[in-house]
Parts: structure tokens; sequence; C-alpha cells
């Protein structure tokens, strides 16, 4: 096994939860709480993930951000590397690819809390923002929780975008999907066996772990 | 997700559904035969009445580890000789279902306006900081992987470029790199610059010397639902009238 790999496939998840943390709570609070009548339209833009072939996303990453565009040009002028080949590259890839199964779970959960008690914070003079941290997110907390393991679990298993936009440098680009993806490729059926076997134990251990935290009597022994 | 990719990936080819009578050649071709493979098919089809044709693009070594788990093609085209002998030691195919149809050769590939002093300073202007990435096959599952990997050792530039590399998953990948601008360079078969998209571009040879000879063998495998057919078509691959197709897209005699 590629201990690279794990690392890098690790970092890439953690950052991809954390940057969808940052991302999504506002786009799913928005979503959530807007009466806009063309908000479905935000609603289909952030599920298209779930439904394109990660190659169509592959696709116009590439050419949309690559060397001969100016938003390549751009990327590449502020960070000094090339989008394509790159682990900020795959980040912003895995924040695209990822983004309906952070906002959506968040969404459901923010839409579920009362918006009486939202609205009694805000009487007392409690502002928008400490209102958000202090009465919605305590009451979501579970499904906020729910959407960061999936996005962490998904970033995991990702490979058909990093296939096309990764370039397959170790270290940089090369994820334990794709180490899994040469392994075989190669007829290397013991490391890619044993690669394998880890992502099933972990993305195993990670949906046992959002289930029971959506059960009743573990919410009821949370106090709700 | 990656699970559900490599189950497709592995088991590539037409619908079971389809007929055994009029169904067509299902051939695996090595990425380098991109630009070739359509008019080796129409002479194949004009030469044989009712033969058809069709192609799975992709690096030799997956084809091979495919078809050592049974995906169901009729013939395999291959980067190397080598592929091809393990598929008739594994008793896949028989010896004399084999042929050596061409050899062909690596070249530099860069966009028209590159600054790179190819013509000047050979594989060393590859060492210049204006190459930010090099794209070349991956050497594990390409045999043009390896003999580019080859050639940037034998002329000593392997090392300044390392870290530049990044890994086509088949010099067709290698190819789209560079043609995107996503890489500044590709080592690829010399073939592979007569693709449309390719045309245009900057080509300049690696010397002979500093890489392997790159013969190509075709086998007709046992299992091929039209053992005739494949046969002819190996046969069809090895003689004049696939050389001088091949010739026209860069390729040398066997």
């Amino acid at each position: 096994m590629d201990p690279s790999a794990l690392r890098l496939s690790f970092a890439l998840a953690t950052l991809t939860t954390l940057a969808l943390l940052g991302l999504g709570l506002p786009i799913a609070h928005w979503l959530a709480t807007s009466r806009w009548r063309w908000k479905f339209l935000v609603e289909a833009v952030v599920a298209l993930p779930l439904v394109l072939p990660p190659t169509v996303l592959g696709f116009y990453l590439l050419f949309g951000l690559g060397p001969n565009s100016p938003l390549g040009r751009a990327w590449e002028a502020v960070f000094g590397q090339r989008f394509p080949f790159s682990f900020g590259g795959l980040l912003v890839a895995s924040v695209l690819y990822s983004l309906p199964f952070a906002v959506q779970p968040f969404s459901a959960a923010l839409a579920a809390v009362d918006p009486r008690l939202v609205e009694a914070s805000h009487s007392l003079g409690v502002s928008s923002l400490a209102t958000f941290f202090r009465v919605t997110l305590p009451l979501s907390w579970n499904g906020i929780l729910a959407g960061a393991v999936l996005t962490f679990a998904h970033t995991l298993g990702e490979f058909g975008v990093v296939l096309m936009v990764g370039g397959n440098i170790a270290g940089e680009t090369r994820t334990l999907s794709i180490a899994i993806f040469d392994h075989v490729q190669a007829l290397e059926y013991g490391p890619a066996n044993r690669t394998s076997a880890l992502l099933l134990a972990m993305s195993f251990a990670v949906l046992v772990l959002v289930y029971a935290l959506q059960r009743r009597p573990f919410l009821r022994w949370t106090g709700r | 997700m990656a699970a559900a990719a490599l189950a497709l990936l592995l088991v590539p080819g037409p619908g079971a559904a389809a007929a055994t009578a009029g169904r067509p050649l299902s051939v695996a071709a090595a990425a380098n035969l991109e630009a070739v493979l359509p008019d080796l098919k129409a002479a194949f089809e004009a030469e044989r009445a009712g033969a058809e044709v069709r192609f799975t693009l992709g690096a030799s070594g997956s084809f091979f580890a495919q078809i050592g788990n049974g995906a169901p093609f009729d013939v395999f085209l291959s980067a190397d000789a080598e592929y091809p002998q393990r598929i008739v030691r594994a008793g896949l195919a028989r010896e004399e279902d084999l042929a050596v149809y061409a050899t062909g050769t690596l070249v530099v590939w860069a966009p028209a306006g590159t600054r790179l002093a190819l013509e000047e300073r050979g594989l060393a202007a590859l060492a210049d900081p204006a190459l930010r990435k090099l794209a070349i096959a991956n050497p594990a599952l390409a045999p043009y992987g390896r003999a580019a990997e080859a050639a940037l050792r034998a002329s000593g530039v392997l090392p300044a470029v390392k870290d530049r590399l990044v890994l086509g998953e088949s010099v067709g990948q290698a190819a789209q790199f560079a043609q995107s601008g996503a890489a500044d360079a590709a080592l690829v078969p010399r073939s592979l610059t007569f693709a449309p998209a390719l045309r245009g571009g900057k080509v300049f040879p690696v010397p002979a010397g500093l890489y392997p000879a790159q013969p190509q063998s075709a086998v007709a495998l046992s299992r091929a639902r039209d053992l005739e057919a494949a046969r002819a078509f190996v046969r069809f691959l090895a003689g004049p009238k696939a050389r001088a197709v091949l010739s026209r897209y860069g390729y040398g005699p066997p």
C-alpha cells in the first residue's frame, strides 16, 4: 500500500469537508429560508454533480481552468501553480463534485428547525448571525454532521474527476482510488486488495456513524 | 464509485445480446493506433466482404489485464511485443496467431508556439524551466510510457524533469494533456501526431538510440467468437496493404 496516497486522500477529504462546511452552510441556510420564486434553479445547480458523470466535470475543469483559459491564467498568477495536476486543483474539483452531498443534508437539517424559535431569538434582539450559531446550529447539528461525514466519504471515493485532471503524480494527485486503479491495471492484485479493503472498511465505518447518529434513541440520549 | 468504475472498465465490449452471426470483430487497440485505425478498418473491410471491425482504445497494459480476466475481445493490438507473448504463454492465444505488424517511434510533441529549443538542444531542452509539466503515458501500463522514461533517462534529463512529469492512463491521455495546454509537451508515439487535433504542433523525433525499439504485435484470441475472421485480421495487419497504410502514419516495417 502507498502511504503517500493514503495521506493525500485524507488531506483532500478533510480539506474538502472543511471547505464545504464554510461554503455549504451559507448556501444551505439560504436554500432553507429563502422564499425566492426561482430558488428551484439554484437547487438544480447544486444537485447537478449528483447526475453528471465525473468526466463532464473533469472535461470542463481541464479546459475551463487550464492554462489556455483566462480563468486558468488567473489561477496560475494567484497560486503560482497550474490548476490541472495540482492538489489545489483537485481540492476545487472535489468541492464542486461533493457540493450536493454537503448542501442537501445541511439544508434539510436547517429547514427542520422550528422557525418560531428563530423568531423568538430575533425578537429578543439577538443578531441573525448569533441566532444561527446559538439556536439554529445546535438544533440541526446531526444533519450537518451527516453532511460533513458524507462529503468526507464521497471525496475519499472520488475517481473519475481525479483521473481526468490529476495527472497521477505521487504525493500530489495520486489518490487512493487512482492507486487502486493503477494496481489493478498492472495486475498487482495484492496491493490493490489491501488498499481496497482499507477503503471498504473506512467507508463502512463512516456510514455506520452517519446512520447511528440519526437513530431516535441516540437523538433522545443527546437531549433531542 | 471507484468500485463501479472499475467493474465497468474490466468488462468492456459490446452487449452480450449481440448475435454471433454478423457480429463485428471486437478489437482492443493500443492508444498509439488512434489516428491510423479508421484507414486500417476501411482497408480490411474492403478486402474481406461482410467484415466489420470495432475498436476499443486504451493502454496495452490495461487490455492485457482485462483479457486475462475474460474481456470479450477477438483481437488485441498491443503497443509492444511483450504483452501478446504473455497472452500466448497464458494459453489465451496460439503462437501462430501472433504477428508483429509495425515498429513505432517516439517523438516529443509540443504546441506550435512552444519556447522549448528542441531542434537545438534535443531532449536536454526539456530541462528548461519554461516547461512546467511534461506528459508521458503511465510506464506501468503503457509500453510507450516505458520508452519515454527510458529516453529521458538515457539523455540524462530525467532527474531534472522527474518532478514535472504527469502520467496519462494511455498515450492518448498524455497527448491530450499537452494538446489542451495543461502540460507543455508530451512524449508520445509518432503515429499519434497524425491525429487531427495534434496536427500543426511541433514534432521532435527522439533519437532512436535513446530507447528500446518498439515492435508492436497483434494476436487473435482463441476465445474469439469468429476465430477465422480474427486470424484474417491479424494476417491482414502483417500484410502489404496494412503496411502501406501504417507507413503513412509514421510506423516502420516490423
